[in-house]
């Protein structure tokens, strides 16, 4: 029975999350960071950081691979989505139909459209190797690449365009000192999207390499899988992880305050 | 003139980008009618590939099974994240900035965090307290729940701050119980924001594969996409899973275009 007197603050409501968040999100992060710490029999050690940084067990040289690996997929990426992204805002903007077309994919599953590209391959007698592992990466992160920049471009006032043109700039200046860097934060944003699921992911390279090329996500993967068990360096690896994520992210946050700023001028 | 030609520049180019977007989604489909998987129809046209989805024997029933709990994971996960995402936002909205600030942060980490630290991280929570979790659809459930609620909140949190305040004072004066005013009028308000937090939820489940590959434990559970990594990853892809695929293709992206549609034209209507 609640009486109509009943006193109770509307914040309240946010508690059950709140304990959820801490238990499922912010204590295995924690469980993490302190498996990290520990050695073969539950003593304190800092045995897996130097494991991994010393490049022991190859940790580091799959590190670099990935990030190799990870950097030329993103500027693929951000190569051919910001031409789509930028015709799409000038000249589509208002058939959100197509617009969608070219985010729809990333809605699809992965493995699926990763397993036919093989197929593909395989019919067309293409060795598995880096070429094709390059092209599953770019045809799978696409769109992650097209939706920040689209939605960025689509929002820039037309009016700056104008007065770029009105005060003598050809279409290549308008294009490299007003678009551009209005834009700024779709491009870091579309990096961060591409760039971070790309060093972490697992299976797109297993798949499109037949388990020749290990990526980072793999190498995670392999340290926490049953036969294997070595939870301490893997903890090591998924903290690293944790802070290209946080760097990432801070990087996105401080070009987004930036641009508050010029448009609160 | 000029202007002309960058325009047919930039639609072959989008053309281009479609094509390659999606040429491995049509040729599948096409070749899904070919019953057999080297890409030719030397068998001429055929609904064997289809016909095999129901007749493969054990592969048949992983299928089925795979398919009942992905649908099984995703409608819990989908109607647990969005109750629990509704009355989190309501809550959230009403918080000091400072907590508000720090949940709204938490509640960014499982989005922006890699998928493979926080299927790691959920693995090994779940070890350390296995007594209170036992393996299987328990433990996925909750993961599932961990990464789609943040989805529910950011939806719905927009369409309460475009609300007027005075719409819940007013109910209250009007004699409404806190309670009732919270199901009679703020959720009616934010049903929209709910809706498309429920719709993104479910979405995001059924698509999910490497948070259900760590969690998934040893009880034999397997979604859709965890048993296609598990069965046609080593293998080349059989015509069976070319038939899968395709209906895969069309169910998901027909879905998806008539969402958004909607969602268009509602926001149209409004304007």
């Amino acid at each position: 029975m609640t009486k109509p007197k009943l006193r109770f603050s509307r914040k309240a409501f946010a508690y059950p999350y709140m304990i959820f968040l801490l238990l499922f999100v912010v204590v295995p992060l924690v469980i993490v960071l302190i498996n990290a710490f520990l050695g073969d029999e539950g003593k304190l050690t800092f045995d897996n950081f130097i494991e991994f940084f010393s490049d022991k067990g190859g940790g580091m040289t799959v590190l670099g691979n990935s990030l190799i690996i990870g950097l030329v997929t993103t500027l693929i990426c951000l190569v051919i989505g910001y031409p789509v992204a930028y015709f799409l805002a000038k000249y589509h903007a208002s058939n959100k139909v197509f617009v969608l077309l070219f985010i729809l994919p990333m809605w699809v599953n992965f493995l699926i459209r990763t397993l036919s590209t093989k197929a593909i391959f395989i019919a067309l007698d293409v060795k598995l190797g880096m070429g094709t592992v390059m092209f599953g990466m770019v045809y799978n992160y696409l769109p992650y690449m097209i939706l920040p920049l689209h939605t960025t471009l689509v929002s820039i006032d037309h009016s700056y365009i104008e007065a770029a043109e009105d005060l003598g700039a050809d279409r290549f200046t308008v294009f490299w000192k007003t678009i551009v860097p209005l834009s700024v934060s779709g491009i870091v944003s579309g990096i961060t999207m591409t760039f971070i699921p790309a060093i972490s992911t697992f299976a797109i390279s297993e798949i499109l390499s037949s388990s020749k090329i290990f990526l980072f996500g793999d190498a995670i993967n392999m340290h926490f899988s049953k036969t294997t068990n070595s939870f301490g360096v893997g903890s090591v690896m998924s903290l690293v992880m944790l802070v290209l994520v946080i760097i990432a992210n801070v990087l996105v946050s401080l070009t987004e305050k930036k641009e508050e700023v010029k448009s609160a001028l | 003139m000029k202007k002309k030609l960058g325009r047919i520049f930039a639609d072959g180019y989008l053309g281009l980008v479609i094509a390659f977007m999606y040429l491995p989604i049509f040729l599948i489909i096409v070749f899904s009618f070919s019953g057999s998987s080297r890409f030719s129809f030397e068998n001429g046209f055929t609904l064997e590939s289809y016909k095999a989805i129901f007749t493969s024997g054990a592969q048949s029933e992983n299928l089925l099974s795979a398919l009942k709990y992905t649908l099984i994971l995703a409608a819990s996960a989908s109607v647990i994240s969005t109750i629990l995402g509704t009355f989190a936002t309501i809550g959230i909205y009403y918080l000091n900035r400072k907590v508000k600030k720090i949940t709204l942060t938490v509640n960014q980490l499982p989005m922006i965090n890699s998928e493979v630290v926080m299927a790691v991280s959920l693995m090994v929570f779940f070890a350390a307290f296995s007594f209170v979790f036992p393996q299987g659809l328990t433990r996925l459930i909750i993961s599932h729940v961990a990464f789609c609620t943040p989805y529910v909140v950011l939806s719905i949190l927009p369409r309460l701050q475009k609300m007027d305040p005075n719409m819940y004072e007013a109910a209250l004066d009007l004699g409404s119980n806190p309670f009732a005013a919270i199901f009679k009028v703020v959720i009616p308000f934010l049903m929209p924001g709910i809706v498309s937090g429920f719709a993104m939820a479910f979405t995001l489940s059924l698509d999910d594969f490497i948070i259900t590959q760590f969690n998934k434990g040893d009880t034999g559970i397997e979604t859709l996409s965890t048993y296609i990594y598990e069965d046609a990853r080593v293998k080349s892809l059989e015509p069976f899973w070319f038939a899968v695929f395709s209906i895969f293709f069309v169910v998901m992206l027909t879905l998806l275009l008539l969402i958004n549609i909607k969602k268009n034209s509602k926001k149209e209507d409004k304007q």
